[in-house]
């Protein structure tokens, strides 16, 4: 920085030798602070990109060079690099459980993402409808359900859901289906998927419907007072106003489910670790499985990666509207 | 006629009412039924019809769930780790928002979309090259690289949301402050940050609930007992302790109460700033 601020420096003070030396240092500091002004919002950045560079970066390339690599756990306890080119990939596009695993991921994901955005955008508007005290009183209660800790949220459908003594179970029963009285939620792929697609989709729907209650709030009363002026009815003044006014954030939090819903690695996993019989297993617990708990590392980080690129195109049309919204407003 | 219409209005009135109140019960149930069993005695809870209002109080899971071994390492752990990170991350995030913000360089646009896409970053299937780069360093079950993943995990979202918490403040204060002859980072302190408390407060809220609920990480890094976090001890709780729901649901309140509380407090904070944090960046 010094040297950077020394070169410039020395045209001005060169110029003003003939006006006596009396003003030369405030100009100088002058020139010398126009310069660190420059050199300011860099330096300001620096901690940030360093941290991203080091922390996410490197992380992110390690993973790729990982995945060109036979590492199991001889080379992992000897310390070897074995490069062995595409290998993983081969192996991992050529196996029928890996893709698999994708679709099932896929349709885990949309299942969940059109659960949570009907029910969410139902609740929302339900809540733009209330009075303030039973508006509150179903906040305080969304709030509660969004608050709730995913690890100790899964916990509490695990006891919900108990094979002994669960409340559903019992529910169940007492509404005539008897044969459900003992019934094991976590002992087949299809329960088990609804047990947790319950949670996640009971722990998601507040984000949805208290954002899009607030979005309402904005849309100007003129909107609704020029539509009825017009003879819209409650109908068409919902789809000609309200729609076309949520339709962005609808859009952008459709793509926010996908993306939390599609890395739901704790709920899937803690529920019952991607069981029975690894058929619950998502692509993040399938990577860590493959990778950490079969110690296959080169072979997990194939699939990480393949995870990333999948999600990827599962939210490009989503990351490409919002880097062009911002492009357009810097 | 008028009678049924009357009827039909009255039913039109009613209905979101209904609705919302059952809507209620639904989302909260999960929630109380967790505190429920907590305070219930075992033969409340281990019986044929379930007992929806206890009343016979007892402490005795709480007391299973704090005398477990490590409890109180992994608090100290979770509170350590978890408030360290948030606080990096606040003073990083403070810097470069301000810069991205308030000033006009080369390079802005891309820095502010990188940082967008950090937002994204998929950490959880990340977690094998973690693994290998923290086990190279020799640093497994360590509380540092933790602190450090975290602080970066919750970093873009706190970047970003300060950003727009500081663009909101208007630029004229910040100069008027600087006619009147304060240096550029002296009216930063005096009259932006003063203002920008709130926004702090919902983004380290923020901050602080991912790195609290962080549960991959910490199962790959830290296998050790006693360098563990509450998130794993948690879900290890009903293997360990042999399906004692007490206990289990004991653990679970007294992780999930900090979480709750700073919600139900800042609820209205929380929104405003996810909604400016998440949606827009």
């Amino acid at each position: 920085m010094t040297v950077q601020t020394e070169r410039p420096d020395s045209r001005p003070a060169e110029v003003l030798k003939a006006d006596g030396g009396e003003r030369r240092a405030p100009r100088r500091t002058a020139a010398a602070r126009a310069r660190t002004t420059a050199l300011a919002p860099y330096l300001l950045l620096f901690p940030a990109l360093a941290a991203t560079l080091l922390l996410l970066g490197w992380p992110l390339v390690k993973n790729g060079l990982l995945s060109f690599q036979n590492l199991n756990m001889r080379q992992l306890i000897q310390h070897l690099t074995e490069w062995n080119g595409i290998d993983n990939y081969a192996e991992v596009l050529a196996s029928s459980e890996f893709w698999r695993v994708a679709v099932r991921s896929v349709l885990f994901t949309g299942a969940n993402v059109v659960l949570i955005m009907i029910f969410g955008t139902l609740v929302g508007l339900l809540l733009a409808r209330l009075g303030s005290k039973m508006r509150l009183t179903l906040l305080i209660g969304l709030v509660l359900a969004w608050a709730m800790p995913p690890i100790a949220g899964t916990t509490v459908f695990q006891w919900l859901f108990a094979q002994r003594f669960g409340v559903v179970n019992w529910v169940l029963d007492k509404l005539g289906f008897h044969s459900m009285a003992d019934h094991n939620w976590l002992g087949t792929q299809f329960s088990t998927f609804a047990v947790v697609t319950l949670l996640i989709v009971w722990q998601s729907i507040p984000f949805v419907a208290i954002n899009l209650y607030a979005a309402t709030t904005t849309i100007p009363k003129e909107l609704y007072e020029a539509a009825s002026l017009d003879g819209a009815g409650a109908w068409t003044s919902f789809t000609s106003v309200t729609m076309p006014f949520l339709r962005p954030f609808l859009l952008a939090t459709t793509f926010l489910e996908v993306i939390w819903v599609f890395k739901a690695f704790t709920q899937v996993f803690a529920i019952n670790e991607g069981g029975p019989d690894r058929l619950t297993e998502i692509l993040p617990v399938y990577a860590y499985i493959e990778g950490f708990g079969n110690q296959h590392f080169g072979m997990g980080s194939a699939i990480a990666l393949l995870t990333i690129v999948i999600l990827l195109a599962l939210t490009s049309y989503y990351l490409r509207i919002v880097l062009k919204q911002e492009e357009d407003e810097l | 006629m008028s009678r049924s219409r009357s009827t039909a209005s009255r039913l039109r009135r009613i209905w979101p009412n209904a609705l919302a109140t059952v809507l209620t019960l639904v989302f909260v149930f999960p929630v109380y039924w967790m505190f429920a069993t907590a305070f219930k005695p075992t033969g409340d809870i281990i019986s044929e019809d379930p007992v929806w209002f206890p009343l016979d109080f007892t402490f005795e899971h709480f007391q299973t769930a704090v005398t477990a071994d490590n409890f109180w390492t992994l608090v100290r752990n979770s509170v350590t780790v978890t408030g360290l990170a948030v606080l990096f991350s606040l003073v990083i995030a403070l810097l470069a928002s301000f810069a991205l913000a308030r000033m006009r360089f080369k390079g802005r646009r891309g820095f502010i979309i990188a940082f967008m896409l950090a937002q994204m970053a998929p950490w959880e299937v990340m977690v094998i090259a973690i693994y290998m780069l923290v086990r190279d360093a020799d640093m497994l079950n360590s509380l540092v690289p933790l602190t450090l993943f975290y602080m970066m995990m919750v970093l873009p979202f706190t970047l970003l949301t300060l950003r727009g918490f500081v663009g909101a403040i208007p630029k004229d204060l910040e100069e008027s402050a600087m006619v009147d002859g304060c240096s550029r980072p002296q009216a930063f302190i005096k009259v932006i940050l003063p203002l920008l408390a709130p926004g702090l407060m919902a983004t380290s809220l923020f901050g602080f609930i991912t790195a609290w609920n962080e549960f991959p990480m910490v199962l790959i890094l830290n296998k050790q007992a006693e360098a563990q976090t509450l998130p794993l001890w948690i879900s290890k709780f009903q293997t360990v302790f042999g399906d004692d729901w007490g206990a289990t649901m004991a653990a679970s309140s007294l992780f999930a109460i900090p979480i709750l509380l700073l919600f139900l407090f800042l609820q209205r904070k929380a929104v405003s700033g996810l909604t400016a944090g998440a949606v827009k960046g």
